[in-house]
């Protein structure tokens, strides 16, 4: 086999030369886009907390329980209690709502829904977490707010008004922005439900069908135990949704300080807080102190977020073996 | 003789049915909550959408007259939503891609891993805050050669968006990417073809579904983010502009503006419409999309 050699000579070696630069190349090019994707965490991390600092420097952690907001000059004091009290309770509420509804929307869409409807009623769900936030908010402020102010929280307030919880109905206020919240956490919450319980092998779920358990039995005894990490995660994750979100809840929560026990009551969150200033540039402190609630906000939903993962890898691994 | 009586369940066996049932109803139901919140929600942007929506919507900026009564459209807010996006997506999808090449071909699993991490715990930073890290980056420090500092602008706004739209466009075409079987990529090396050809002759090609799809529901994603364009590029125009050294009106902007005030309701109801078709129609397209490039790299294998 002489004749296969170099018909033109040189071609081999330019060939492998190029051949050697393209992949170093292409190597290169891929490492610094990656580079550059992680570069900008780092970015975002390292630039709030440096424009946050002046307020940082100023106030210390006692930042984190001072309740006043004070912007006029002279008598400035910043502090953000009630925005992180108002953030934890109203991801929360969305949490008490979104959970159980996700995780039913999950079960409907793996054991009871024929196969047909499956498909398309799940990404009629996730349709719902494509809607923009923002069209959530306005149709949360002109169409949810008044049914809720005129119909649903009189209702509320007379069976569970004896609860400091549930006071007189008010126009916007902490419970609609609950519910705008868990409207966004369900779609995330229940599409991670919906893929767990499929992937329970089926002949655990057979096998317990065919020891004479009901649906809902094999349900609680086979599916629900053997997913509960990964739907805790889903849980979290939808949390972490909850508590970033600016803008629907600053259309429907009145943004109103102090707190107050009655969920009917205007409240405020870091994010809404965030959302509600954007426009208001009243002094080097006043922005850094901005910032410094946006390091806050970044803090918690950083943790959660990478809590879920966790749970979610530790998951993966132990299905694999 | 079996006695028909005794195949129905009595007592306990009858509790259990019926807590079962009950358990049943609870699923649909919430099932159809979902689906009727859904519903209502369109439905009642579309309702009331409806009176506003003509040709000047499309065509004109809006206008105030002497006695706060407005008309016109939301002209400028689509094209302005749209320059923003085209930058934002110009930024994001050459380096979302490159970096989900990266992770598939080059990198170990640790190191893929780390990536893949990181990039779900971007995708997870609230927007707002994203906005924020702009503000501080780009406008609180100036850049005089794009006219980017000092104050707002299309670039500041649509980069803030190309933040948000970076981890959807990469994971998307890494799930894509990792789909593409193995056989494909060894049967180019044995043909004895180097790896940048491979990748560009073979696995791109065959991925390139998946970019698209990814790219779609990223773009879905940034044109509905009203959030990232509050620290930096919140205007609301009058007049078309093209400028992106200058803030650019955006219909989520809009929106979130325009409900303060009741004659401005109308439009603010049209460019939600604008904005809802436009994010299902593409979310559902890209959807549609993924579903057929998982199935056709699934045939392969």
């Amino acid at each position: 086999m002489e004749a296969a050699a170099d018909p033109v000579p040189g071609l081999r070696r330019t060939r492998r030369a190029l051949d050697r630069l393209g992949d170093r190349g292409l190597f290169g090019l891929t490492g610094v886009a990656a580079v550059l994707a992680l570069l900008v965490v780092a970015a975002i991390v390292w630039q709030v907390v440096d424009k946050a600092w002046p307020a940082i420097d100023h106030y210390n952690v006692a930042f984190l329980w001072h309740n006043q907001w004070n912007p006029v000059p002279g008598r400035e004091v910043y502090g953000a209690r009630n925005y992180i009290i108002g953030t934890v309770v109203t991801s929360f509420g969305a949490l008490l709502i979104a959970a159980p509804l996700s995780i039913a929307i999950g079960l409907f869409l793996s054991e009871l829904a024929p196969p047909a409807i499956r498909g398309p009623i799940g990404s009629l769900v996730d349709m719902l977490a494509a809607v923009p936030s923002v069209v959530i908010g306005l149709w949360g402020i002109l169409v949810l707010l008044p049914i809720l102010h005129n119909d649903v929280e009189p209702w509320l307030h007379s069976v569970l008004g004896w609860t400091p919880f549930f006071g007189a109905p008010q126009p916007a206020g902490v419970f609609p922005a609950m519910l705008v919240l868990a409207l966004m956490a369900t779609p995330i919450t229940s599409s991670i439900c919906r893929e767990l319980f499929v992937s329970v092998p089926r002949e655990l779920e057979e096998a317990a069908i065919a020891l004479g358990a009901t649906r809902w039995e094999m349900v609680k005894g086979v599916v629900l135990p053997s997913v509960r990490g990964g739907v805790v995660a889903g849980i979290i994750l939808g949390f972490g949704r909850a508590l970033g979100e600016a803008i629907a809840v600053t259309q429907v929560i009145g943004n109103g300080v102090p707190i107050h026990l009655s969920i009917f009551k205007p409240g405020t969150t870091l994010a809404s807080q965030l959302a509600n200033q954007y426009s208001s540039d009243v002094s080097p402190l006043f922005i850094s102190s901005l910032i410094y609630l946006a390091l806050i906000l970044l803090t918690i939903t950083f943790g959660a977020n990478l809590v879920a993962q966790r749970i979610v890898h530790r998951f993966e691994r132990q299905r694999m073996a | 003789m079996i006695d028909a009586g005794s195949l129905r369940a009595t007592g306990r066996g009858r509790r259990r049915l019926r807590v079962n049932r009950v358990a049943e109803l609870t699923a649909i139901g919430a099932a159809g909550v979902a689906i009727a919140v859904l519903a209502v929600l369109v439905g009642s942007v579309f309702i009331r959408a409806l009176p506003a929506l003509n040709l000047d919507l499309f065509i004109k900026g809006p206008t105030i007259d002497a006695f706060g009564q407005a008309s016109g459209g939301i002209a400028p807010a689509i094209i302005g939503s749209l320059i923003l996006v085209l930058i934002a997506a110009v930024i994001s999808v050459p380096i979302g891609v490159l970096t989900a090449i990266f992770v598939s071909e080059f990198a170990s699993r640790r190191v893929a891993h780390q990536i893949k991490l990181w990039l779900d715990v971007l995708n997870g930073f609230p927007s707002i805050v994203i906005g924020i890290f702009v503000y501080a980056l780009a406008i609180k420090t100036k850049v005089p050669l794009l006219g980017i500092g000092h104050h707002q602008s299309a670039w500041a706004g649509g980069f803030a968006l190309s933040i948000i739209m970076l981890p959807l466009v990469s994971r998307t075409t890494m799930e894509v990417l990792g789909l593409l079987p193995n056989s494909l990529r060894e049967a180019s090396y044995a043909l004895g073809v180097s790896k940048w050809r491979t990748v560009i002759g073979v696995v791109l090609p065959s991925a390139v579904g998946g970019i698209v799809t990814g790219t779609t529901l990223a773009v879905a994603r940034a044109a509905g983010e009203t959030a990232p364009l509050l620290f930096t590029c919140s205007y609301a125009s009058q007049a078309v502009s093209w400028n992106p050294s200058q803030p650019v009106s955006s219909l989520p902007f809009t929106i979130f503006t325009d409900y303060e005030q009741p004659s401005l309701h109308a439009q603010a109801w049209a460019a939600a419409f604008v904005l809802i078709a436009f994010v299902l129609v593409t979310s559902l397209s890209a959807r549609a999309l993924l579903d057929r490039s998982r199935r056709k790299l699934g045939q392969v294998q």
